[in-house]
């Protein structure tokens, strides 16, 4: 069912909340975009976010771009699409930003038919597939077990672009999904269209990062897309950026471990016969990318609590010192292990050493230091409390630590705040990040419909 | 034998998923990658020997000839953000590569 010639995607930012100039995003709307997209999460940022339930970009942020897309979207009348929504997509961050969606509705004084998506994968549901061998780890993530299911506070799966047709074919107007594969946020509109589902999701791995494709790259500024049977365009709404071959291409690179084949749900997208063609000084052009359909699976993300983290920052300026240092951690460490043995196995503590060591650990090329460094100490502990006092007692006997040839005896650490040390509160670790087999793409993403009214 | 950082225009890593890292070398034309991937002039034992990891950790070594650049992937040291991580996104672990100096047109040279 092929009944256009061309159609026009418009992704305002590289992630919802993210921000995009006014001219791009009005030249964006200029090209007449037949569909408004745009990707809202990543797993990037760490655990902490699906961990927690909480959105990794500031509302106030989230709600100035929703304004944007949504007054847009509803004056040209075609459908804004946004996936994984307050980032990690799980339950509370759809939520949110649904509620900032109908804020937004109310104070703009605009109506619309939202569909919202759900991604949340019952743990139930989870440990079953689990015991049907339907779950398999993804790439060197490890096998999973029944407690990992357990233990995560939040899971959820990426689905691919049946849950947008869905919601497409119920007549929505805006569509708010949970978790998403990035490229069928994108894809799902032209695929139902009737457009090339190989061309589409490739189109939408480009867009899904906006203008982070373009030289200069940005990742908050717009990036346009027009896709017809045979090829896809790309071309960045600012006239100060350019896609060439090179920017574009590389994107198909970025955060993948096989750039030639890339899995999603439902199949793989193929680019061994793909071709990037510069057509015009500002745009590409892509053909010969396609979709291997094959037994359907979708990613399931989880994420569990480790404890609590408080940290400390402090500079040392004594040659001495630095000179000592690898002695002096050791002895902190073990000073501190003594001092909370009744807490053993409930606490873990960690010096990041910057001048040093501090971005590559044991795998710097070159662990010199200069004349100062700067040290990042950390406790986790089960217990906010805990892990204070281990954080507290590491600091004060680093600060004052005797050691062969001290000369500066009033203390060894220079901390740049009072209070020194910061409570970062609940810290997460990724548990899950697994394939399962579902015998319906629809299976666990159901679309609920609501008549937003101002 | 040539240093990398004359033959590259981007030379990047950063996290392919919570569990691996990526490399990308985009080289800085078609010929030199052309010559590079001729050379093979990064490879996956390469990779492991500058990062210090087992060679069966790096997950993927390839030539990718759309964006003349190569790539590899490595198992990360630990998952991003588990106790013990310095670089959450992955972005700034691409130092050893600055020093590499690759094999360049110098084959019969050093077997002589």
């Amino acid at each position: 069912m092929i009944c256009m010639e061309q159609l026009t995607l418009l992704s305002p930012t590289a992630i919802l909340g993210y921000g995009f100039p006014d001219r791009s995003f009005e030249r964006g709307l200029s090209f007449g975009p037949d569909v408004i997209a745009v990707d809202a999460g990543s797993t990037d940022p760490g655990p902490y976010y699906l961990g927690s339930g909480k959105s990794f970009v500031p509302r106030v942020a989230v709600k100035r771009d929703l304004t944007y897309l949504l007054r847009a979207a509803r004056t040209l009348r075609v459908p804004l699409v946004i996936g994984s929504a307050g980032g990690s997509g799980a339950k509370p961050h759809l939520e949110w930003c649904c509620g900032l969606v109908r804020d937004v509705a109310k104070e703009d004084g605009i109506s619309f038919r939202m569909a919202v998506i759900p991604a949340d994968v019952p743990p139930s549901y989870l440990k079953e597939a689990l015991w049907d061998q339907r779950l398999n780890p993804l790439g060197p993530a490890p096998e999973l077990s029944e407690a990992d299911i357990s233990d995560s506070t939040y899971l959820v799966a990426q689905m691919g672009i049946e849950p947008f047709v869905k919601a497409l074919d119920g007549g929505a107007d805006v569509i708010i999904a949970g978790r998403s594969y990035d490229p069928a946020v994108f894809a799902a509109f032209p695929v139902w269209k009737g457009f090339d589902e190989g061309l589409a999701l490739h189109l939408g791995k480009i867009l899904e990062c906006a203008a982070i494709a373009a030289l200069p790259g940005s990742g908050s500024d717009c990036m346009v897309g027009f896709l017809e049977n045979e090829r896809f365009m790309v071309e960045p709404a600012n006239r100060e950026r350019r896609a060439t071959v090179a920017s574009v291409a590389a994107h198909t690179l970025y955060e993948k471990s096989n750039p030639y084949l890339l899995p999603g749900p439902g199949g793989e997208l193929d680019l061994y016969r793909t071709e990037f063609e510069q057509i015009a000084e500002r745009r590409v052009a892509v053909r010969g990318s396609s979709f291997r359909p094959q037994p359907y699976t979708v990613k399931v993300e989880g994420a569990k609590r480790i404890g609590c983290r408080v940290v400390t920052i402090a500079g040392a300026r004594d040659p001495r010192f630095i000179e000592n240092l690898d002695e002096i951690v050791a002895g902190v460490e073990k000073r501190t292990e003594g001092n909370f043995k009744w807490e053993k196995g409930k606490f873990k503590l960690m010096f990041h050493i910057y001048g040093r060591d501090g971005v590559m650990g044991e795998q710097e090329p070159h662990p010199g230091m200069g004349h100062e460094i700067g040290i990042v100490i950390e406790a986790l502990a089960e217990t906010a409390e805990l892990a204070e006092a281990v954080l507290g007692f590491a600091r004060s006997t680093m600060l004052h630590y005797g050691f062969p040839g001290r000369i500066a005896t009033a203390g060894n650490l220079a901390f740049p705040y009072s209070p020194s040390d910061f409570k970062v509160g609940e810290a997460y670790a990724f548990s899950v990040h697994h394939l399962l087999s579902l015998e319906n793409p629809e299976e666990f993403f159901p679309v609920h419909f609501e008549e937003v009214c101002s | 034998m040539k240093p990398l950082l004359e033959l590259a225009s981007v030379i990047r890593t950063k996290n392919a998923g919570p569990y691996e890292l990526t490399i990308d070398v985009i080289f800085n034309d078609r010929r030199t990658y052309e010559q590079a991937k001729r050379e093979n002039s990064l490879n996956a034992s390469l990779i492991a020997g500058l990062y210090g990891i087992a060679e069966t950790d790096v997950l993927t070594a390839i030539y990718f000839d759309p964006a003349c650049a190569f790539k590899a992937t490595m198992k990360r040291k630990i998952p991003c953000g588990d106790f013990g991580e310095k670089d959450i996104y992955g972005a700034q672990q691409h130092a050893p590569l600055l020093d590499l100096v690759v094999q360049w047109g110098d084959k019969d040279a050093d077997q002589s």
